[in-house]
This record gives C-alpha cells, structure tokens and sequence, in this order.
C-alpha cells in the first residue's frame, strides 16, 4: 500500500521534473501539508476522509502554485535549491505550530487508507497522466524541458505552464500525503525532512525520468528494496546508499529510462513481420 | 551586548564558512551539489574524536590527522563515486552524492551509535575578557584556525600553478582541459582541500558544542551550503561571506527571539536572496544562451 501512495506522489515530481524538466527538491514539502491538512480536518473536524483526502491535495497545490510564482523564475540547480529551502521551512514551521501538535507529532489519525481506495486512486492518477502527457499541455511542457528558450519563441508561455505543472504535481503529492497520513495515523514533521524529497526524486531517476511505467517500477523497487535488506538489519540502509551509487554508475538512465514502449512493441511487430514475409 | 552577538555570530559563521568553501569549490569546477560534503565534516570530527586519544590531547596534531583522513576520504569518494559519472546527467551525479551521504552516516551510526558522543577536553577553556566583552579561547581558536585556513586557500588559489589550474577549470572546464590540464588531477585536488576544509569545520565544531554524532552533517551541511548560494556559489570569497553572514543571521535570529525558528532562519534568507539576487551576493549572472 505504502508502494501505491509513493507512487501517487512520485507521479506528481515526475510531472515536475521529468516531463517539464523543473528540479525540485521540496516534494516531501507538498506531502506533508497535505498530510497534515487531510489529518487535521477528518481528526478535529470530522470531514469524510474523501473530502478531506481532496482538500489536503488542494491545498498542497494551493501552496505549490504560491511557491511556484516567486520561485520559478530561477532555472536549474538554483530553483532546486529553493524548493530544498522552502521544505526545511516548511518542516520547521510544522514542529512550531500547536495545530500540528509540534515535535510530538499528530497521533490518533484514523485508518481509512485500503488497498481499494489506494488502487482506486494509483489508478487514476495514471490514467490522468497519460493523457496528459500526450495532450497539448504535456507536449508543452516537454517543449520547456527541451529548451526553454526556443519554447518561449515558439508562443508557448512558459511560466504559465511551469506553475500548472508544479500545481497539478504538489496536488499529487498532497493526495499522496492525505494517505499516508491516514495509513501510518501518525504524522511527525521530521518525516518530511529533505531526505525524503530526495527518496522520491530517487524513484523518479532510477525509474528512468519521465516515463510513467519507470516511476512506477522505480518506486515499487525502492519502497521494497529497504524491506528485503531487512536481513542485514543495521546495515540495511548503507547497501542501500551504496545500491543508489551502483545504479547509478551502471544503468545512469534509470531502470526504464530511454525505453519507449510503443517503439519497442513495433519494432517487435516489424520483426514478426519481417519473419513471416 | 551587540558586540558579543556578533563574535558569536562570527565564530559560528566561520565554521559554516570553512564547509561552504568545499561545496563552493567543487560547483565551481564540475557543477555538482556534493551533498556528501557534510558528511565528511561529520566523518573529521569523529576522526578528531579517534585522535585526541591517540596523540594525547594535542590539538594540532589532532587537527592534522582529521584534516589527512578526510583528503584520502574525499579524494577516495571522489575517485570511485563520481569519476565514472562524469558524462551522466547531472541528476545522476546528484542522486549519487545522496547514496554516498546515506552510506557514510549510516556507516557511522553502525560504527558508535547514533547517540552523539562528547568531545574529549583537548582545549583548556579559559574566558577571555576585554572589558563588557566576554569569549571563550575555544572561541578565539576558532576564529584564529578559520582565518589562517582561508588566508591559506586564498594563497593556493592565487599563487601556486595547481591553483591557477582550478580558477581555469572553473572558467571553463573544456577549454582547459584543451590546453593541457590535467583535469582529473585539478578536481581530485578541489576536493581534497574541501575535505580537508570540512574536517578542519568538523574538529573545531566538535570542541565547541562539545558533541559528535553520526548525523551532525545534515544540518549543517545544509546550512553550509546556503551559505554557501548566499555569497553565490561557485565562488570562493562569496563563501567566506555567506557562512558569517549567516552565522550572524542566526545568532541574531536568536537574541531576537526566534529561537525555535533558528533552522528557518537560514532557508528564508536563502529564498529572499535568490529571488533578489538569483545567483547570489557575489555570483556572476548566468547567460542564457540558445
């Protein structure tokens, strides 16, 4: 379950990153507002866990889109580096607040992540982003990816596209939070320090940056990867750091990455035909 | 009362400054945000740590083997890890340097504990007095280490030929590398005098709060490397000024009463600054070219 809701926030930062090409390493961020937003409201105010589950994506966005508007007009490793500050501010500001319940955390959320209603949504969101990858908005945004200079010249208002995409990818991650937060029914701030963002960046990359099929593959490998290493206990998360360095160095465009499934189904189509003919 | 804010704000300010400069150097020549840099830090105090037991409690010698351990370390990372990444996307690269990060502090933490460990008295810790001002020796070592470190790198940088290499190798990595520098060489050097810097850091932040832990690089390292983008990253003297600003910042964040927002205090200055100033106090502005 735990693979599904990663997967929903790892689709969003894929969006951002991957197919716009905007670095950013703030998505633990947009995680835990929705986290705490879905959490409070069907704790304190007894919302159903749907319309809160909802709320907490839209306020995830509401703050992404704020971020986005100051924010991405830096470029590269810069706008990286802000999003990396935005979500320690973030962090810090959740272990001030009294509604947040601190350093102590958020307890006593209830269970209302299932398998069902987990699918339901993983399901969804790839669906939503298949489509919009292959609509006018994803061909855009692949445009700004591309150059973004040459985007602009070609009547594509960049900045405009940027903050949609950053919107509809800390939505995801807000999603993503709301059931999580309803999963684990404990929320501490110091779970969405950076190194969480950087887990998620992680699926994304080692699945192979912006391919849909990779960031699934690439979430499910890594969410799981921690649990097989279980039998080497204390060393678990050092080959896990070492495993980063590894894949890296041996397959640097991701599990998945560069392969294009439909080219890959006519190829072996053309073959088949090239057989028989 | 302000000047007593402002030594402590310095003294800390030069240790953010003394891990900055690691990260700093290293953008400069291959554009990459290395962020096992902290960890290093982290990995020289606890050598500094192992040392004061083995020599006695001299601080110099101790200072030493910290600042040596953590050059074959950083040139060691830098040799297996990231060589064999340097025409990959530099997502990759990054991606790396957090693996790298994970498996030094984890590594630790399975070596001592993830308890922080206290540091061993190496220092007597007199207070200096000069009229309404008051400092500790630790203070003053601090802040005497830190400037000779940097009037040092300063000097390597300006004077010697490996230095003249780095400043070409920051200008334009290719370019150099065509007019026969060793390039390899340049940035195996870039961070074996980063490392040795954040070891230096590591040491002397160890026996001023008098604590080491497996985890103490991740803040720290963070904030090193803010401020490092406030004085613009990618150059040197922009380091030395961001790191005691931001040590000022902070220490007058706290007099000021936010001292539960102190870790804030670094990343909201870090988006002001940006968004001012994209590339920082001293940074040159990028070109955009099609």
């Amino acid at each position: 379950m735990l693979v599904g809701i990663y997967i929903i926030a790892a689709l969003g930062l894929n969006l951002i990153t991957g197919v716009c090409g905007q670095l950013t390493f703030g998505h633990a961020a947009f995680l835990s507002i929705g986290a705490y937003t879905a959490a409070i409201l069907t704790r304190d105010f007894h919302m159903p866990f749907l319309a809160s589950l909802i709320l907490g994506g839209l306020m995830a966005a509401l703050f992404g889109v704020l971020l986005g508007i100051p924010v991405l007009k830096l470029t590269g490793d810069y706008l990286g580096i802000a999003t990396l500050g935005f979500g320690e501010i973030v962090r810090v500001a959740f272990t001030n607040m009294k509604i947040t319940g601190g350093a102590i955390g958020l307890a006593a959320i209830p269970r209302a992540s299932n398998l069902i209603n987990v699918t339901v949504f993983v399901i969804l969101a790839v669906v939503a982003m298949v489509l919009l990858e292959n609509s006018r908005f994803g061909r855009a945004l692949r445009a700004i990816r591309e150059d973004e200079i040459a985007a602009g010249a070609m009547g594509i208002n960049t900045m405009w596209y940027k903050i949609q995409a950053f919107g509809i990818g800390c939505f995801l991650a807000g999603i993503s939070g709301g059931f999580y937060a309803h999963l684990l029914q404990y929320l501490n701030p110091n779970d969405f320090g950076f190194l969480k963002s950087f887990e998620i960046l992680n699926f994304v990359v080692l699945g192979g940056l912006g391919s849909i099929p990779g960031t699934i593959v690439g979430t499910t490998v890594l969410t799981l990867a921690p649990e097989f290493l279980r039998f080497v206990q204390e060393y678990r998360m050092m080959i896990y750091g070492l495993l980063l360095v590894l894949m890296m160095i041996f397959r640097p465009n991701g599990l998945l990455g560069g392969v294009n499934f439909r080219r890959l189904l006519r190829r072996r189509k053309q073959k088949a035909a090239a057989i028989s003919g | 009362m302000l000047l007593q804010q402002i030594i402590n704000g310095l003294t800390l300010g030069a240790t953010y400054a003394l891990i900055a400069l690691g990260y700093t150097m290293v953008y400069g020549i291959i554009q990459l945000i290395n962020f096992a840099h902290g960890d290093i830090y982290m990995i020289g105090a606890f050598i500094g740590v192992a040392a004061v037991a083995i020599f006695h409690q001299n601080f110099f010698l101790t200072l030493a083997t910290a600042m040596l351990a953590c050059v074959i370390l950083g040139v060691t990372i830098e040799r297996v890890a990231y060589r064999p990444l340097r025409r990959a996307p530099r997502l990759n690269l990054l991606i790396t340097t957090i693996g790298v990060s994970i498996f030094l502090e984890t590594f630790m933490t399975v070596l001592k504990g993830p308890q922080p460990t206290g540091f061993p008295t190496v220092l007597k810790n007199v207070t200096l007095r000069v009229g309404e001002l008051e400092f500790s020796s630790i203070q003053l070592v601090i802040l005497l280490v830190s400037l000779v470190l940097m009037v040092g790198l300063q000097i390597i940088i300006k004077y010697t030929k490996i230095g003249k290499a780095m400043r070409a190798a920051s200008e334009d990595y290719d370019t150099a590398s065509l007019m026969g520098i060793n390039i390899n060489r340049v940035i195996s050097f870039t961070f074996a005098i980063g490392s040795a810097l954040a070891a230096a850091g590591g040491v002397l932040v160890g026996i001023y709060f008098n604590s080491v832990s497996p985890y103490m690089g991740v803040t720290a390292g963070l904030k090193a490397f803010v401020a490092a983008v406030l004085g613009g990253i990618g150059n040197i003297p922009g380091a030395m000024l961001g790191g005691l600003l931001l040590g000022l910042a902070e220490v007058f964040g706290v007099a000021a009463g936010f001292s539960t927002y102190k870790d804030a205090i670094a990343f909201t200055l870090l988006i002001i600054i940006l968004l001012v100033r994209p590339t920082g106090l001293l940074g040159r502005p990028i070109q955009r070219k099609v």
